[in-house]
């Protein structure tokens, strides 16, 4: 017998789509040339803080001694059959390519203390929470490695009769999924829909509209326009277009020019490539809304998976049993063919111990522009798209509260944004647990730095302390939810410097990307790099084609 | 002195600015729309003080005398003004009149206010200068309140903390100004014991004005408040109204004892009594025991598992002696056995098998109850459900929530669970609803127990017949990533409180 009242009215305009992952393979040297952090042991003293917290990562000391050369000496040899360099997704999922096929004789090098790379974790007594990356869309056809793996994991628990995959309801992020703090409440959906005019309103139908068509359209060479895996996308010069110009050229040749709908667009790029939208492709921001095709026989189309470490779960998961193929705080810093083997040299930064292993064949899992410092013949004689690879930095931070930030106009979500605001907002780890009552929280607020160019903002990063951090990101949070700093008990920053790939205009379809992609003898490249744009989805079929040629290199070096 | 005075002309005009401010704001939060009620507010106060300085005139002797009652009156009154108004709100019938002729006396007593302090200043400056000095010290002092108001005296006080304040600073105008006219003031001792006495009350508001509030609010509650507590996931308050008792969770009626029974009875016979030999039970939420009392009513019944999340609940209704007498003792049956826990979580760990299952949770009002009401959940019921056994849930009313309740079923059947809905009419909450879930059909026994009070054979065969007000509608199905119930709930009661 239990009565109660109504609760909030919930705005019934919900947008469709959710803060996308930002995801690059992590790996050894991605931190490595992050150029930013300061080392995990180097956390501050406890005293005069005005709260609880460090910079927590990422190793910038141990990827910057890449800059330094290559002078270390390695003091012991081992061989196997395969190293991949990285731990990310990327690396990740090469690994479990190859132990899949029976290959035991294969090494994976991390130069962080943890694997993962941008799908890293930490660990938590409120919550474990992400670092990075924090949730997969559901997968269409063409994503068979992703379906693969999630039936793999127990993501799809099995398929409907008419063949839709059946997910495990406690992946699927749970409702409600978004809200934006705009005009000073809280509405539902991330599109802004408190004072949109009915011009604003048409343009969203315009542009919802044209993103509809292009997820459908079809090339003259029969493939989808916009695909994950994006190598799987038509190669119609119609779609191809679109790569030559900016995604806010896009959106102006096209008549929208809503500061609302451009406020979203804008905001979708800085939350998916750390870029505005001045600087991204128009191929690359429109495969955003356009190349997701998942369903699911149990869920909406844009739904998704998530779980409280974000991406994380799946790299704990992928990990499992790998233990003995992975070295963590291992450092590569010079690679070369050695008749025919490769050497592969790295340093723990820790001991200060070099140590060679001799390889078949090698996977490079790391961001890409690493390789240039890395590998030998790439650093003697630097290749033509050396200076293409840009990068965008990132501040992550975890935020411990002992309230839950509620608000007025919707209920706290799992993606909490503000509307016009430089950070991207924050999500609540917990946001899948089903307990009735939760007392404290961990909010992950993420904020890329695009307020310049990102050289320049890589260094602001660097020189602002904790404190200024900390500052800036309780600073944030109360002007959405005054009091909130009274109930702050810990902030854990990271930073990434080089966060990912950056999608600029004639990147993804352009003659560098190529190049970079062909593989240097018998070393492989695998990373969502490869694809020009930072996802979960990408990384890992990079990691599957690459562990797939090093095996073929392993197999046909094998006598008969 | 002068000077002093003229001090004092800022001061008061804080206070009196501060008096009105208040009553505005205290008017919109209880009686909403707040630009009429700060409009009339407005109004009466400023045409309060017309009166006031109009009957200054009468006052011919003694005025500074006057003028230090007047400061000890408008300190109490318009000091405890917010207290008065807040614990009347509930009772009284004429609040609008009672609110009204509290601002009509402080603006007329601060309407005195000017008249006299310039009466008693008027040899010690040219009229001029005096006119000019006391109405920049008025208007200043206007100035400075309402900019404190908004931003320090709301914020960090609140309203009842904030008035008693301003009275106190009124009160103690009032000695002051009795310390600077000791020789000029008619029974100066007297009016010092007066003004301390306003202190003291005035002081006292302030410190308990916590518990004011609190008083205040409990007189939201028709019957007399027993027992009060607040444990770490909600406000349990019980109510004796004549001789009936009423529990309310977070302001929300739970049960009243007076029909109560109809409830349980519904909720439990018509699927227990279907079981030939039910031997395990297990009771998710309902911690008043209220629901364990009916099923102990079957003797094949050895275990009875309660799971609910608050241990000050099964606490109260295990110790309080009215509360044990109502549920007949159930929760201290050697049989039942608590266990505080978030059921979720529980269900999640279990391994038993029950015989029946009854799902007795508040109403999916939030998005954190109506996880309970997911497929996700029913799932994990069901697999702690024996191949014969029984689960029943409390579904809202299908009256008032026709969709709600509908979903509950459509998601019960989602899990291939075949459901027989069924209602009844409850005196304190209207048409009620339920759902039976089984692995086979369910048929509706044909005989209960003898000493029931509410179901028969006759009554049971009407509950499965739904009015075409309450028949069968297409929903969604309800799935912790969509929680359409919630939506749906949301959206159908609030039609309906409104």
């Amino acid at each position: 017998m239990k009565k109660s009242g109504p609760g909030t009215p919930t705005d019934p305009s919900k947008a469709g789509l959710s803060r996308r992952s930002f995801l690059i393979q992590g790996a050894c040297l991605a931190a490595a040339a992050a150029g930013m952090g300061i080392s995990c042991k180097d956390s501050r003293p406890a005293g005069n803080k005005r709260v609880a917290g460090s910079i927590i990562g990422s190793n910038r000391k141990a990827g910057h001694m890449l800059l330094q050369g290559e002078g270390i000496t390695p003091t012991e040899t081992e061989e196997t059959g395969i190293v991949i360099v990285g731990s990310g997704i990327a690396g990740l999922s090469a690994a479990r390519d190859l132990a899949k096929k029976g290959i035991r004789d294969f090494l994976m090098l991390e130069l962080e203390d943890r694997t993962g790379g941008n799908s890293a974790y930490a660990v938590h007594k409120v919550s474990p929470y992400p670092l990075g990356a924090h949730y997969v869309p559901l997968p269409g056809v063409e994503a068979v490695f992703v379906r693969e793996l999630f039936e793999e994991l127990g993501i799809i628990e099995g398929y409907n009769s008419k063949g839709l995959p059946l997910y495990n309801e406690y992946y699927l992020c749970a409702d409600p999924q978004e809200r934006l703090f705009i005009h000073d409440r809280w509405q539902e959906g991330l599109v802004p829909q408190f004072g949109a005019t009915p011009e604003d309103k048409r343009q969203y139908q315009v542009f919802f509209g044209m993103m509809d068509d292009l997820r459908k359209a079809r090339g003259t060479d029969g493939r989808r326009a916009f695909v994950i895996p994006m190598e799987l996308s038509s190669r119609d010069r119609r779609f191809l277009k679109y790569d030559e110009i900016s995604m806010a050229q896009f959106l102006t040749d096209n008549g929208l020019d809503s500061k609302y709908l451009r406020w979203y667009v804008n905001y979708c790029c800085r939350d998916d490539y750390g870029c505005v939208m001045e600087d991204v492709s128009a191929w690359a921001g429109i495969h955003y809304f356009a190349g997701r095709s998942g369903s699911a026989g149990n869920a909406e189309p844009h739904a998704v998976v998530t779980w409280p470490e974000g991406n994380g779960w799946i790299v704990r998961k992928m990990a499992e049993n790998m233990s003995e193929h992975i070295r963590c705080n291992a450092c590569v810093l010079n690679i070369q063919n050695i008749g025919d083997k490769t050497a592969v040299d790295y340093l723990d930064p820790r001991s200060g111990v070099a140590k060679r292993i001799l390889a078949r064949a090698v996977i490079y899992a790391a961001p890409r522009f690493t390789a240039l410092r890395s590998i030998k013949d790439l650093r003697e004689s630097p290749p033509a798209y050396a200076g293409s690879f840009g990068y965008a930095p990132w501040m992550v931070a975890n935020v411990v509260v002992n309230a839950v930030p509620e608000g007025n106009g919707a209920p706290l979500s799992w993606d909490n944004v503000f509307y016009g605001n430089d950070s991207l907002g924050y999500v609540v780890a917990n946001h899948q647990d089903v307990a009735l009552h939760q007392s404290k929280t961990v909010l992950t607020y993420y904020y890329p730095l695009t307020a310049g160019d990102p050289a320049a903002e890589r260094q602001r990063a660097v020189t602002m302390t904790f404190d200024a951090w900390a500052d800036m990101i309780i600073r944030d949070l109360s002007r959405f939810h005054p009091g909130i700093e009274k109930g702050i008990e810990e902030v854990n920053v990271w930073l990434w410097g080089h966060a990912m790939v950056r999608p600029v205009p004639k990147f993804i379809w352009g003659r560098a990307r190529q190049e970079a992609l062909r593989p240097l003898g018998r070393i492989f490249f695998a990373h969502s790099d490869m694809s020009g744009i930072s996802l979960f989805e990408e990384a890992q079929y990079h990691g599957i084609l690459a562990a797939r040629e090093a095996r073929a290199v392993l197999e046909k070096a094998r006598p008969a | 002195m002068a000077y002093a005075l003229l001090l004092s002309v800022f001061v008061i005009s804080t206070c009196g600015l501060i008096y009105e401010l208040t009553a505005g704001a205290l008017a919109s939060y209880l009686l909403g729309d707040s630009v009429t009620q700060f409009s009339i507010i407005i109004g009466v106060y400023l045409s309060a003080m017309g009166l006031g300085s109009y009957l200054s005139r009468y006052i011919v002797r003694n005025v500074i005398t006057v003028f230090i009652q007047v400061e000890l009156l408008i300190g109490l009154v318009g000091g405890s003004a917010a207290a008065v108004l807040f614990m009347l709100f509930e009772v009284a019938v004429h609040f609008r009149s009672i609110l009204y002729s509290l601002i009509g006396i402080t603006g007329t007593l601060v309407g005195l206010e000017i008249p006299l302090i310039m009466r008693v200043l008027k040899n010690r400056f040219e009229f001029r200068d005096l006119v000019s000095k006391v109405f920049t010290f008025d208007y200043i002092g206007a100035l400075f309140a309402s900019l404190l108001f908004p931003l320090v005296l709301v914020p960090y006080l609140g309203l009842i903390r904030a008035s008693f304040l301003f009275g106190i600073i009124n009160a103690l105008v009032a000695l002051w100004a009795l310390h600077l006219f000791r020789r000029e003031v008619l029974y100066a001792r007297l009016h010092a014991a007066a003004g301390g006495l306003v202190l003291v009350f005035l002081t006292a508001g302030m410190v308990y004005s916590g518990w004011i509030l609190h008083f205040a609010e409990t007189l939201g509650y028709k019957g007399n408040i027993i027992y009060a507590k607040t444990s770490p996931y909600q406000r349990i308050v019980l109510t004796r109204d004549g001789d009936s008792l009423q529990l309310f969770l977070n302001g929300n009626l739970q049960f009243n004892s007076r029909d109560e029974y109809r409830y349980h009875e519904a909720l439990i016979h018509p699927g227990l009594q279907s079981l030939r030999e039910p031997k395990d039970v297990l009771v998710l939420g309902g911690g008043d025991g209220l629901a364990v009392r009916e099923v102990l009513k079957y003797a094949s019944v050895s275990s009875v598992t309660l799971v609910d999340l608050d241990a000050e609940v099964t606490k109260l209704f295990r110790s309080h002696e009215t509360l044990v007498g109502l549920n007949g003792g159930a929760l201290k049956s050697p049989k039942v056995h608590i266990i505080n826990a978030d059921a979720f979580i529980w269900l999640k760990g279990e391994t038993g098998k029950y015989d029946f299952i009854v799902i007795d949770f508040p109403d999916p009002s939030t998005y954190s109850v109506g996880k309970l009401y997911t497929t996700t959940f029913y799932r994990l019921v069901q697999r702690v459900l024996k191949d014969d056994g029984v689960i029943v849930i409390q579904s809202t009313s299908p009256y008032v929530a026709r969709r709600s309740f509908w979903c509950v079923v459509a998601t019960l059947q989602s899990l291939g669970l075949k459901t027989t809905p069924y209602h009844t009419y409850l005196p304190s909450f209207g048409e009620w609803g339920y759902v039976i879930a089984k692995k086979t059909p369910f048929k509706m026994p044909e005989t209960f127990k003898p000493d029931l009070r509410f179901v028969t054979p006759a009554v049971a065969q009407t509950m499965t017949e739904f009015p075409a007000d309450m028949g069968p509608v297409e929903t969604e199905v309800n799935r912790l990533h969509n929680q359409v119930l919630v939506r749906y709930f949301e959206e159908e009661w609030s039609r309906y409180t409104h």
